[in-house]
């Protein structure tokens, strides 16, 4: 039984990694020609040549860039809200939780086209396209709701009277926000941030019917699909994917860390 | 065999002469006044995917050069096929400064007054344009567009699986023999064209009977189909996994110069589509004047040959012609004979029913006949009684559980 | 804390994003090209129906083989030590930082005839299969992509289960079957009816996959709705019109989905 249960996790993680070794496998293929399944030799060309690829390194900072912004603004929006319809009647709230459930129900090419037609309206009316600019918006939009999902139950966690508690020890409403609110919800505000920055930047459908002439990492790499993606993609996605995989690891092995010093500070006295 | 020899040595000789003596002016001038000031300008630039030189291998870099010259910068980004063209152009908010449609979407834009009128004052090197190419039928009076590329469609097959006798029709393409391993364009005007060319038809009917039967002869090939696409079409005849594919000529000679198993005819059974890709400035350009520059660079001869030299289609100018190598001139795929051109025909921007008409067919061939309303209807009637019924279930369990 | 105003300036912002651009869906299904009111958009779906046919029905296959395969992995993943639970899952999401397009276009890779499977196959002397643009292929694809969302409700529900309920469960009498049939299945419904939508929702309205893996002749939905607004039959209000059915579709699947639900109601619930 504990045989079987191995191999069968076995399999499962296999299905999940194949086509990604493959990436980052191809990611050396020291071939002219491109070619996506003949190995033809071990080199880091693609590499060198990523950097110096303009439209690559382009589109990668676009991303990045509203990635950030879309960070940034869906996190303060987002926990601003969560506070604000804590403290809403019952019927409010159940409105304002259906509204913010709406993108997440929604299938996103919905989403995407729906945004697309108000945004061409708007532009035509002051005269200029899409770009950048409503990219940041419809991506704000859709990171909104993790936000607010991820700092919501933080708040209902945390004892009401604690911030009342502040008032009457003489602190300032904002002081007592900032120092007595923030610091209880402030994992469920990290990790918001996290989910809207990783959403935004794997984003490609959403994007696709808001971009006009803007291209992002997403972006470009499907007009790259309608021929061939060069290697350059692989090389780029496997420095990312190694990133993330180290940060992970620094992130799991300081809370291994934390966690025996606990066990170590319980077990002592 | 000398005299040949000879020949060939003196038409090398003077072709090396033409292209130092006109790259002269321009690269004197490059290394005295290096790159020009930034203008801070930039312009979006929608061409056709792997459809200008970019610098790879040595290459000319074309969207560089100009940037190098002029201080314009360029955003550059391609469409797959002129519908999707179309479509962004009208409904998807961009805005473009220089587009390159084929003719039959020159004329379609034309008419819905989505084009610029072109200044040719500031693009003086229309003057290389060759005579034939110049006032055409999609754009009679010539005031819209400038052509850049031309060409005719073929077939490519793979050498080792089909042979060559078989590729002078159409018909190969709906031969069950290579069931699985034939590729069909993925825009309905050239996969419909192929179809109307077997049954005798003009590409520029309007008789809807006409399109009917053409839909019926493409249904029948769908099963032998492996699938419907557009740049792909390159990749897949490379790696060996197509065997038949139906495309543009100027791609096909890159691809048979490199792989030594890829063949390319041009049919000479029922007539070939010859195009014209052409540039032209879209309605609320802002940066007209640059795009106009931008235009003028293409109609460069020297950048206009080491354009065509790179993507391999077919130059509307024969003083680029003059600077490419002779065997090029010379290869039937880039220059077809006159007797395939005198019969190749154009597309004409069809009428807006008739248009209609396509789309629906070519909707119906990729998905198999139209469907019933009904069925439609009677799904979203099903899961919504199955909802309607647990919460009626639900609701009596709970008030027998009350009592 | 009394601050309710902290939430105007999220109420405005999404009226003006989400709402009133589905109301602006609503609009263009109803009307034509000049504005004018009409049914013709939504009487015009009913030719794709086949089309929507063939998306529920891949939707609806990918969603099973996801919960077949995902929930023996949740449940062992759960039942594993604290310290290679934490390894174990954050390796089932590892794989969506990469780029979901490349992940697919690799698949291609593996597919192809002449791809790294077929090679595999011929060398250990099985005869070659045709995997790529097929339905199968498709299906794989939806699997692939939106597997780990029916892993993870799956396991944060199982992971959050009383385990006295299961010692009490066996102390009665229960055998591990009926204990399985009986108590960690039914608990685990919210977890399973949560990764079923998850993984349903963008299945049934995906347009990459099928174009990178069915070879643009298995269209789903999705490839009709991108043809409309950015593909080869521009028409926006057909597109519209034919999102709408979608949403209305998706809408009552949730609302059936949340019947089987049946904990109390959840603040985010929605009213259906």
């Amino acid at each position: 039984m504990k045989v079987l249960s191995k191999i069968y996790c076995f399999f499962i993680y296999l299905f999940l990694y194949a086509p990604i070794v493959v990436l980052i496998v191809f990611s050396f293929n020291d071939s002219t020609t491109m070619s996506r399944s003949v190995w033809s030799g071990f080199s880091f060309k693609w590499y060198g040549q990523l950097f110096s690829d303009r439209l690559i390194m382009q589109a990668l900072g676009n991303t990045i860039l509203i990635a950030v912004v879309a960070a940034v603004v869906s996190t303060i929006l987002g926990t601003a809200a969560a506070i604000g319809i804590n403290s809403l009647k019952r019927w409010p709230r159940r409105l304002v939780m259906n509204i913010t459930n709406l993108p997440m129900v929604n299938p996103e090419i919905v989403t995407g086209v729906s945004m697309m037609l108000l945004f061409v309206i708007a532009v035509r009316a002051m005269n200029t396209s899409l770009g950048i600019g409503s990219i940041m918006i419809a991506h704000i939009t859709f990171c909104l709701p993790y936000v607010i999902l991820s700092v919501k139950p933080k708040l209902s966690q945390m004892d009401p009277n604690l911030y009342e508690a502040a008032l009457d020890l003489g602190y300032h409403p904002s002081q007592a926000f900032f120092k007595v609110v923030i610091p209880e919800i402030i994992p469920g505000i990290v990790t918001g941030m996290i989910m809207a920055f990783t959403l935004s930047i794997d984003d490609f459908i959403i994007s696709y019917f808001t971009s006009g002439t803007t291209q992002t990492l997403p972006i470009y790499i499907y007009s790259m699909t309608r021929k061939r993606i060069s290697p350059e993609i692989n090389a780029l996605s496997t420095l990312l994917f190694a990133i993330v995989l180290i940060l992970l690891l620094i992130v799991n092995l300081r809370k291994e860390k934390e966690n025996k010093e606990i066990l170590q500070d319980e077990e002592e006295p | 065999m000398g005299k040949n020899w000879i020949q060939k040595r003196i038409a090398f000789l003077f072709s090396a002469l033409m292209i130092a003596s006109l790259c002269m002016v321009p690269a004197s001038a490059e290394e005295d006044t290096e790159a020009a000031p930034d203008t801070g300008v930039t312009i979006n630039v929608y061409n056709w995917g792997e459809y200008i030189s970019n610098g790879v291998d040595g290459t000319l870099d074309v969207n560089a050069e100009f940037t190098k010259r002029t201080g314009i910068h360029v955003n550059y980004t391609t469409f797959d096929t002129n519908e999707s063209l179309y479509s962004k152009l009208s409904g998807g908010g961009a805005e473009y400064d220089v587009i390159i449609p084929s003719d039959y979407m020159v004329s379609k834009l034309i008419g819905e007054d989505m084009l610029e009128k072109l200044d040719f004052d500031k693009i003086p090197n229309f003057k290389y344009i060759d005579d034939q190419f110049r006032n055409p039928a999609y754009d009679p009076e010539n005031a819209y567009s400038v052509p850049y590329t031309w060409g005719v469609i073929g077939i490519f097959y793979n050498k080792n699986y089909v042979d060559a006798s078989e590729t002078t029709s159409w018909k190969v393409l709906w031969d069950p023999k290579y069931k699985g391993k034939i590729l069909m364009f993925d825009n309905p005007r050239d996969s419909f064209g192929i179809a109307q060319k077997i049954l005798g038809q003009s590409y520029n009917t309007t008789d809807a009977n006409d399109w009917q039967a053409a839909a019926n002869l493409l249904k029948q090939q769908k099963p032998l189909v492996q699938a419907y696409v557009m740049d792909q079409i390159f990749d897949k005849m490379d790696g060996g996994e197509a065997w038949l594919a139906p495309y543009y000529a100027g791609d096909a000679a890159t691809l048979v110069e490199n792989n030594p198993n890829i063949g390319f005819t041009i049919p000479t059974d029922e007539p070939t589509n010859s195009f014209v890709d052409a540039a032209c400035i879209p309605k609320g350009s802002s940066h007209k004047e640059e795009a106009e520059a931008y235009i003028n660079f293409l109609c460069d001869p020297e950048i206009a040959a080491a354009n065509v030299s790179y993507i391999g289609y077919s130059t509307p100018e024969s003083a680029a012609k003059e600077l490419l190598p002779e065997e090029t001139v010379e290869n039937p795929i880039y220059y077809p004979p006159r007797e395939i051109m005198d019969k190749a025909e154009v597309y004409v921007n069809l009428p807006e029913d008739t248009n209609m008409l396509l789309d629906t067919l070519w909707a119906e061939v990729k998905m198999g006949g139209p469907g019933e309303s009904a069925t439609l209807v009677a799904v979203l009637a099903a899961f919504l009684l199955l909802y309607i019924g647990i919460v009626i279930h639900k609701r009596r369990k709970r008030k027998r559980e009350l009592q | 804390m009394k601050s309710k105003k902290a939430c105007y300036p999220y109420v405005v912002w999404m009226v003006l994003f989400v709402v009133v651009p589905m109301l602006m869906v609503v609009f263009f299904a109803f009307t034509d090209k000049s504005g004018n009111f009409t049914l013709q958009n939504l009487l015009g779906v009913g030719q794709y129906s086949n089309v929507f046919l063939r998306s529920i029905w891949l939707g609806a296959i990918a969603t099973v083989i996801c919960l077949v395969l995902g929930f023996p992995l949740a449940y062992l993943i759960a039942r594993t030590g604290r310290k290679s639970q934490s390894i174990m899952v954050m390796l089932i999401m590892l794989p969506m930082w990469m780029n979901f397009l490349l992940r697919t276009y690799a698949w291609m890779t593996l597919l192809e005839d002449n791809g790294i499977l077929n090679q595999l196959f011929e060398a250990i002397g099985l005869p070659k299969l045709q995997m790529i643009n097929t339905a199968g292929a498709v299906v794989l694809g939806m699997v692939y992509n939106y597997l780990p969302f029916m892993i993870l409700p799956i396991y944060s529900i199982l992971t959050k289960m009383d385990s006295s309920v299961i010692e009490a469960a066996q102390d009665l009498g229960a055998d591990r079957r009926q204990v399985f049939l009986k108590v960690t299945l039914p608990m685990s419904t919210p977890g399973i009816i949560s990764g079923v939508t998850m993984v349903f929702v963008p299945a049934v309205s995906t347009f990459i996959i099928s174009k990178m893996l069915g070879g643009g002749a298995n269209l789903l939905i999705g490839d009709l709705i991108d043809m409309q607004f950015l593909g080869s039959a521009y028409n926006p209000n057909l597109g519209s019109a034919i999102s709408l059915v979608l949403m209305v579709l998706i809408l009552i699947c949730m609302g059936i989905m949340n019947q089987f639900d049946d904990g109390e109601e959840s603040n985010g619930g929605l009213m259906i």
